[in-house]
């Protein structure tokens, strides 16, 4: 892939009485094993290995440790937490929105796409973050709209890109069909390019939702509200605090792949209603 | 009246300018109601482009195109006719009956109506009992039989087939050209198909339109009597190889005559 933050669905989604369907063995539940056990022996080693070569707890505290701060300081990681989140969900919904609608309407017009996605991806490729301290300067320090901008912006650029792919790469035979039947052009974006766009848009959301949890936190390093994970995070950290710095990342990180395990489920739900599956074509 | 009215019709892809091809030339070719027309010639005489001409999916150079004594445009806007291309174009989100559901969709039919209509389509090219199916789930020959069925929905004055089973293997090929004639005898319906082999078009056809390529153009029109319905004895009759030979040597007289 040439464009960085594209990501081309792919087909994966089987149903048990399709044909050409295949099982990539065993269940979910048994493929869900070695994953977990790597997990297990990775903390299980960290944690003999700072017990043997008795490593200080303020280089690198045990996972037990961090386990043990994260419930005694519950309350404050939780609320500063919760304050990460509503900018990560208002960034989100922004610039998500943002992003679909540009697509939609920028892909109306092919010389406009033409022009916009390649700008697009390289304004993706750079470190987007780095609009933190003036975003503090435009919108206020510790007003919320200086992260949820910040947020917006960083998701904007792969929900747009993978949109727009989605929604101009329809088969040509599919709108000459549509032509055909005197389709208007609102019916060819309802009836085939918002459908086709619609895997794009899931894998651009997959993007975006881990992206806004490392923009809301980073842009929290630059200044912030107290109660605010990237800023509970920087300051215990100079206070070397660690373990609580630890048990912070550990709940930015559980926020992370929440965002990412919900986007998954919506995307499974909507394939249900419908399913996609790259056709089979003999003689092709 | 003529279903189809082409007079001297040119067609040429970037004209005046630099990769400029004569598509099509002096092409002249009138079709009866009810008829089955086949366009027949090598790649690049210019049959597919001929079909899409009467289509509306591209313009004339110059000439005229009528299709019910209609422009083309007029005619598609007025859903007079049905295309099936090679690859079935089914919409892989969609079942099959709401692939079938699809041109009565468009035109704003009401649900019930183009429910019953697309089950009466499915059950035409037998296939009523895949109509809760996904396209990926059916073999190739299956997804054609579904585009068939959805080009039928409207019943249209003309159906226009562009190499409909060029994709499919030579068994599920014959016996989809039985089912496709047999829908022929069913509706009525004018057909022009699109093919590059000689033995289908033969098969299928009243007239078959031989074409020859650099530039595009009719080198003949071969009338074939063989008596319908036809079927395998049809296949294996004297007057059928006949008919094939007279055909082939007319292509390759075109050939020979282009060199």
């Amino acid at each position: 892939m040439t464009d960085p933050g594209f990501v081309a669905p792919r087909s994966r989604f089987s149903r048990p009485q399709g044909d050409r369907t295949r099982s990539w063995g065993g269940n979910r539940a048994t493929r869900l094993v070695p994953p977990l056990l790597v997990a297990v022996g990775v903390l299980a080693l960290w944690e003999l290995t700072i017990t043997v070569f008795q490593i200080q707890e303020f280089l690198l505290p045990k996972p037990s440790t961090i386990v043990s701060t994260l419930f005694a300081e519950l309350g404050v990681i939780l609320r500063a937490a919760a304050f990460t989140l509503r900018s990560v969900l208002g960034g989100l919904l922004l610039g998500a929105g943002a992003g679909f609608l540009v697509a939609l309407t920028t892909s109306r017009f092919s010389y406009v796409t033409e022009a916009s996605v390649p700008l697009a991806a390289a304004i993706n490729s750079t470190p987007i973050v780095a609009l933190a301290p003036i975003a503090n300067q435009w919108f206020g320090i510790t007003d919320p709209l200086s992260k949820i901008f910040v947020v917006a912006v960083i998701v904007f650029f792969p929900v747009m890109i993978n949109v727009t792919k989605g929604l101009i790469s329809v088969e040509p035979s599919q709108l000459e069909l549509l032509r055909s039947y005197a389709a208007s052009p609102r019916q060819v974006v309802f009836k085939a390019r918002l459908p086709n766009a619609l895997p794009y848009l899931f894998n651009g959301l997959k993007v975006a939702a881990s992206l806004s949890v490392i923009a809301a936190v980073v842009a929290e390093y630059f200044g912030g509200p107290r109660e605010a994970l990237g800023v509970y995070i920087s300051q215990q950290a100079a206070l070397f605090h660690f373990a609580e710095a630890w048990a912070a990342i550990v709940v930015a990180s559980a926020i992370g792949l929440a965002l990412f395990g919900f986007v998954t489920l919506a995307e499974r739900l909507v394939m249900l209603v419908m399913p996609w599956q790259v056709a089979f074509r003999e003689g092709e | 009246m003529i279903v189809v009215d082409i007079r001297s019709v040119d067609k040429t892809f970037n004209a005046g300018r630099t990769g400029e091809v004569t598509a099509l030339t002096g092409i002249d070719l009138a079709i009866e109601p009810g008829e089955f027309v086949t366009l027949l010639g090598p790649s690049g005489c210019g049959k597919s482009t001929l079909l899409r001409l009467i289509g509306d999916l591209a313009a004339p150079t110059s000439g005229t195109v009528a299709v019910n004594g209609k422009p083309p445009g007029r005619a598609r806007r007025d859903r007079d006719y049905g295309m099936v291309f090679q690859a079935p174009t089914l919409f892989d989100w969609r079942t099959v009956i709401r692939n079938v559901v699809l041109p009565l969709e468009l035109a704003g039919r009401s649900r019930s109506e183009a429910q019953a209509k697309a089950l009466e389509m499915l059950e035409l090219v037998g296939l009523r009992e895949f109509a809760g199916h996904h396209p990926w789930q059916l073999s190739g020959g299956m997804q054609q039989r579904v585009a068939i069925a959805r080009a039928l929905t409207f019943e249209p004055a003309l159906l226009l087939m562009d190499e409909p089973l060029g994709a499919l293997d030579e068994m599920t090929r014959e016996k989809l050209q039985g089912e496709l004639l047999r829908i022929w005898s069913e509706t009525g319906t004018t057909v022009v198909f699109v093919t590059h082999s000689i033995s289908e078009a033969v098969f299928l056809s009243n007239r078959v339109v031989v074409m020859s390529a650099r530039p595009g153009r009719i080198v003949g029109i071969v009338p074939v009597e063989l008596p319908y319905p036809r079927d395998i004895n049809t296949r294996e009759a004297p007057a059928y190889f006949a008919k094939v030979t007279e055909v082939r040597e007319l292509l390759r007289g075109s050939e020979v005559a282009s060199r």
